[in-house]
């Protein structure tokens, strides 16, 4: 995300004869025709251009689903252009279907007057049916109010890759290049990193690189020489002003991977990673496992348990244990935590949020563990949970979660989500010497004034023990899940020694307050009408939508907080500063409980739980609502 | 015969291992015995307190590492083996012991158990059986025997019991041993296990007072142990018994049927008899022990197999270590891989 705030994107479109500033692209498709992959390099491209970018790659729960069925279809969306872009925009400009199924899902959400793009090939009468078409739409006039271009895409990537010999079915895979080839010329863009890249995943196979490459070559071709009538037009659009530096694309995974490693070299310590597959957090265990070299040695437990206990031995041992999962799993994690809180050992807890309940919504966004994060365990079990706002925030969460862990001697939970955590968008690479380094300490020698036995359990100002490496001579003690003696850590389940614990271990996660920033108002003043506040993901659907009712002239705020527990000591008196609270979150409206019961403010919600992020138009017009 | 485990060796004594803590059995339960097994043998080992972890689950044997000076981590109910792999890898050199019971260790943790040993993470893992949940009153547990008439079974358990040994072995661990609590022969077991590099399984029964009392003595019992009890030394004749006691007896195989079967042994013949040299080595012996049934054979104690194999850690950290080889962690380089691209102070650029 670009720094540089400039007004929303112009409603234009391609073809309207003047250059939008963004645009929305996309690509929908069987999820065997590679979607996810066009659309990632389309992003590559559309970064080297300079422009600012988000994407939303939305793709089905199941890994092979039947050929041309409605919920086979992969959708890619990227917004960009050449102001900021913090969403992956709202509805798109022009939508690429390759198939009747990819046509039937995707289209309404497609704006008036956009373009679409459709492999006629593919709208054969078997697919047809598949999609529930009775007619085919391409033909009976039911698209009328779009902008349709249909050509026979299959025939043509057939005709582009004959030369190469290649099988039928293997040929008609060069599609998804082709379509990229057209994509690419319509909005100008350099094929050449196309090519370098196409070479070398395909470079135990040249045959099939030259084949893709000759597609690519043939979709920007097309576009080029086909007298193409109506609205298949070349577009440019300018590099965003951008502030000056080495830029890359990040995803969330791939940010709280390095955030994580950044982290652990902060508080140098080496890293152990215990984690168990799940979608849509696996990515970090992947990322994780290729970076050995960093000191990180990474776990693939029997299950969700073993991941998060193994995380908790390591850091017994000395090492930051991390864990990291999706809903079902951090609920399986919950009891384990509770181990964590009570032996004080420090540990990442990274939530990729997802649709739930129980397996709910497996690859589809959501912001529904907010409760599981802050109160979901048993006893008066606190723990500080921090959110990510972005792809690129990630990385700075991450950092932070390791700083209050190594610090505060606790467990911390990192909430993502799906979305955050698949999307990407460009990133400014941060200098490592950026950041303030947390370095952990060790009990090396007996901590007890007056001899005797080591004190485990003897607090520093901050409420904070310890932390004592097995290994280091003369400091034997025992620690365990069981209340436990202040000081000698001794095993002590008398009602005094519980209150006095509970007290203590409340008071410690309470103080980390002390030690973030005060909450600030992300957009607008302290103070007015109108308060949006945020957490997570939402925050691009947010700033936008505040800021087109600012331009608009009306009072209101956005307020987006990364400290979900303990909250900034300064967000109760901001809040009440404003007549209005209004929470937009992707779910029943958690946080917005969560705020009222610490704070007695109004807040009201705005949710959504469809698995979809938030349009802008949406909070728009819940501001207008609630200014009205 | 194995490698031993590199720890420092070091002189203690049995005093040097015992806590200040008030021990919390109930008087008279098999675990005291236990405790002092371990505590006597540790000294003998040269362990060092400072190098050492007992780590634990949950119920009545968990209590365990409260009671040994070295370190202690007493975890959550089942989840001991998965904690001690996260120790291990983080440092390989510390000498860990588990302890575990039947309820801990193959009913709730019966997963993770079985994940510590197939990939034989180097420690000692003491599966406390007394066949029983003693710590909430007395449920009959997954190594109680059909029948068992419990709280939660007043009209007797219908489940089979399982037999930690055979699962053990089918988990793939590679060495497999059983004890009993106040056997003046579990020092020798606990020993071998340590000696062992990799993941040592030791079944030791124990005698649960309250709610299981005295279910081993059809073999633990001193009186006619001589005839019950079949205790395995490699490369010498599986035998049992004694002429005062009833003759001596071996334990052979029964080519027909391939199964084992119990010969009496005549004028110390065993060789004519075909008594089978016990051989730790030998996985197919091993599957036959695990499973011998008691009562037709005697129990078979000691160490029923001991083969090792490179452990888990040896194998994590040396991928580890391969991968750091000649480069260097270089965070500045990592955020900056991929497709960059650099953005200048140029022309229609206000930064």
């Amino acid at each position: 995300m670009a720094t540089v705030l400039a007004e929303p994107n112009s409603t234009q479109r391609p073809g309207d004869g003047a250059t939008p500033e963004a645009v929305v692209v996309r690509f929908a498709g069987d999820s065997g025709d590679g979607m996810q992959l066009t659309g990632g390099q389309f992003t590559l491209s559309t970064a080297l251009a300079g422009n600012d970018l988000a994407t939303f790659p939305d793709f089905p729960a199941e890994i092979r689903a039947p050929q041309g069925t409605l919920f086979g279809v992969s959708a890619f969306q990227i917004n960009f252009g050449s102001t900021t872009i913090d969403t992956a925009g709202d509805a798109p400009d022009v939508l690429v279907a390759m198939n009747p199924a990819a046509l039937k899902t995707n289209v309404q959400a497609l704006k008036p007057g956009g373009l679409i793009i459709a492999d006629s090939g593919e709208f054969t009468k078997r697919n047809l049916e598949k999609a529930k078409y009775e007619v085919n739409p391409l033909e009976d006039g039911s698209l009328a109010k779009w902008d349709l271009m249909a050509f026979d895409i299959s025939a043509l990537t057939l005709e582009s890759v004959k030369p190469f010999g290649l099988g039928n079915k293997e040929a008609l895979r060069c599609k998804n290049m082709w379509t990229l080839g057209l994509a690419l010329w319509m909005f100008d863009r350099d094929r050449a990193p196309l090519v370098e890249w196409l070479k070398d995943k395909f470079r135990k196979n040249p045959v099939l690189a030259d084949a893709n490459i000759a597609a690519l070559n043939a979709g920007h071709a097309y576009g080029e020489t086909a007298e193409l009538a109506g609205p298949l037009k070349k577009l440019h659009l300018d590099p965003v002003p951008t502030p000056a530096g080495l830029y890359r694309t990040v995803t969330g995974a791939e940010a709280v991977s390095l955030g994580l490693v950044a982290g652990a070299q902060l508080a140098d310590l080496p890293m152990f990673f215990g984690g168990y597959p799940i979608t849509p957090a696996s990515a970090i265990l992947h990322n994780l496992a290729k970076l050995k070299e960093f000191g990180v040695t990474t776990f693939q437990a029997e299950d969700e348990i073993a991941a998060i206990c193994a995380a908790i031995g390591a850091s017994y041992a000395g090492q930051l244990g991390v864990t990291s999962s999706s809903g079902p799993g951090i609920a399986l994690k919950g009891e384990a935590m509770g181990l964590a809180i009570m032996t004080e050992l420090p540990l990442v807890i990274v939530n990729s949020q997802r649709g739930g309940p129980s397996t709910g919504l497996p690859t589809k966004t959501e912001q529904s563990d907010l409760y599981q994060a802050v109160y979901g365990r048993n006893g008066d079990a606190p723990l500080p949970v921090i959110a990510a706002r972005s792809p690129a925030d990630a990385f700075e969460c991450a950092i932070e979660a390791c700083r209050i862990a190594v610090q505060y001697m606790t467990p911390v939970i990192l909430l993502t989500d799906g979305y955050i955590a698949n999307a990407a968008e460009p990133w400014q690479v941060p200098s490592p010497d950026g950041f303030t380094p947390f370095p952990a300490t060790f009990l090396k020698e007996n901590n007890n004034p007056a001899g005797g036995k080591v004190l485990p359990y003897k607090r520093d100002e901050r409420g904070v023990r310890p932390w004592i490496k097995p290994g280091t001579a003369g400091l034997m003690h025992r620690i365990g899940g069981i209340e436990k003696a202040p000081d000698t850590g001794d095993l002590d389940y008398s009602p005094a020694t519980h209150q006095l614990q509970t007290d203590a271990r409340k008071a410690k996660v309470d103080g980390v307050a002390a030690s973030i920033p005060a909450q600030e108002v992300t957009l607008g003043e302290a103070g007015g009408k109108l308060a949006v506040v945020g957490w997570g993901s939402t925050y691009g659907p947010i700033i936008q939508a505040v800021r087109r009712a600012r331009a608009k002239g009306l009072d209101v705020s956005h307020v987006h907080v990364r400290h979900i527990w303990p909250m900034p000591a300064n967000l109760g008196d901001l809040l009440k500063g404003y007549d209005k609270v209004l929470v937009p979150e992707m779910n029943t409206g958690q946080f917005k409980t969560v705020l009222r019961d610490q704070f007695l403010v109004d807040a009201r919600p705005l949710t959504k739980t469809s698995g979809q992020p938030f349009t802008i138009a949406e909070i728009e017009a819940a501001i207008e609502t609630a200014l009205a | 015969m194995n490698d031993m485990t590199p720890i420092s060796k070091v002189q203690t004594t049995l005093k040097d291992w015992e806590t200040d803590q008030e021990v919390r059995w109930c008087p008279g339960c098999g675990d005291y015995a236990i405790l002092k097994a371990v505590q006597r043998t540790l000294p003998e080992l040269g362990a060092d307190p400072s190098n050492t972890v007992f780590v634990s689950g949950i119920g009545c044997s968990s209590r365990f590492p409260y009671y040994i000076e070295s370190y202690g981590f007493h975890t959550i109910h089942g989840r001991a083996p998965a904690v001690a792999t996260g120790i291990k890898l983080a440092n390989p050199d510390l000498d860990v012991w588990l302890v575990t019971g039947d309820g801990d260790g193959m009913s709730i943790g019966g997963n993770h158990t079985m994940h510590l040993l197939r990939r034989n993470l180097n420690c000692q893992i003491m599966l406390f059986n007394n066949e029983i949940y003693g710590l909430t009153k007395g449920q009959y547990s997954p190594t109680s025997r059909e029948g068992t008439s419990s709280p939660s079974t007043p009209m007797g358990s219908v489940d089979h019991p399982a037999l930690p040994c055979a699962f053990a072995l089918g988990s793939g661990a590679r060495f497999i041993a059983r004890g009993f609590d106040v056997s003046k022969e579990l020092p020798s077991v606990l020993k071998a296990a340590h000696a062992h590099k990799g993941a040592a399984f030791i079944e030791i029964f124990q005698n649960c007072i309250v709610y299981n009392k005295d279910r081993f003595d059809d073999f633990a019992a001193p009186k006619g142990a001589e005839q019950s009890q079949l205790w395995l030394k490699d490369g010498e004749p599986m035998l049992f018994g004694s002429e005062k006691s009833g003759g001596i007896k071996g334990i052979a195989l029964d080519l027909e049927t391939l199964m084992l079967k119990v010969v009496d042994v005549v004028d110390g013949d065993w060789q004519g008899a075909g008594v089978i040299v016990h051989n730790v080595r030998n996985k197919a012996i091993a599957h036959m022990l695990v499973e011998m049934p008691f009562g037709p054979f005697p129990m078979a104690l000691g160490v029923l197999y001991d083969d090792p194999r490179p452990t888990y850690e040896d194998a994590v950290l040396g991928q580890d270590r391969q991968a750091r080889e000649g480069k260097a962690a270089d965070l500045g380089k990592l955020l900056a891989k991929g497709q960059t691209w650099t953005v200048s102070g140029t022309a229609g650029d206000p930064a």
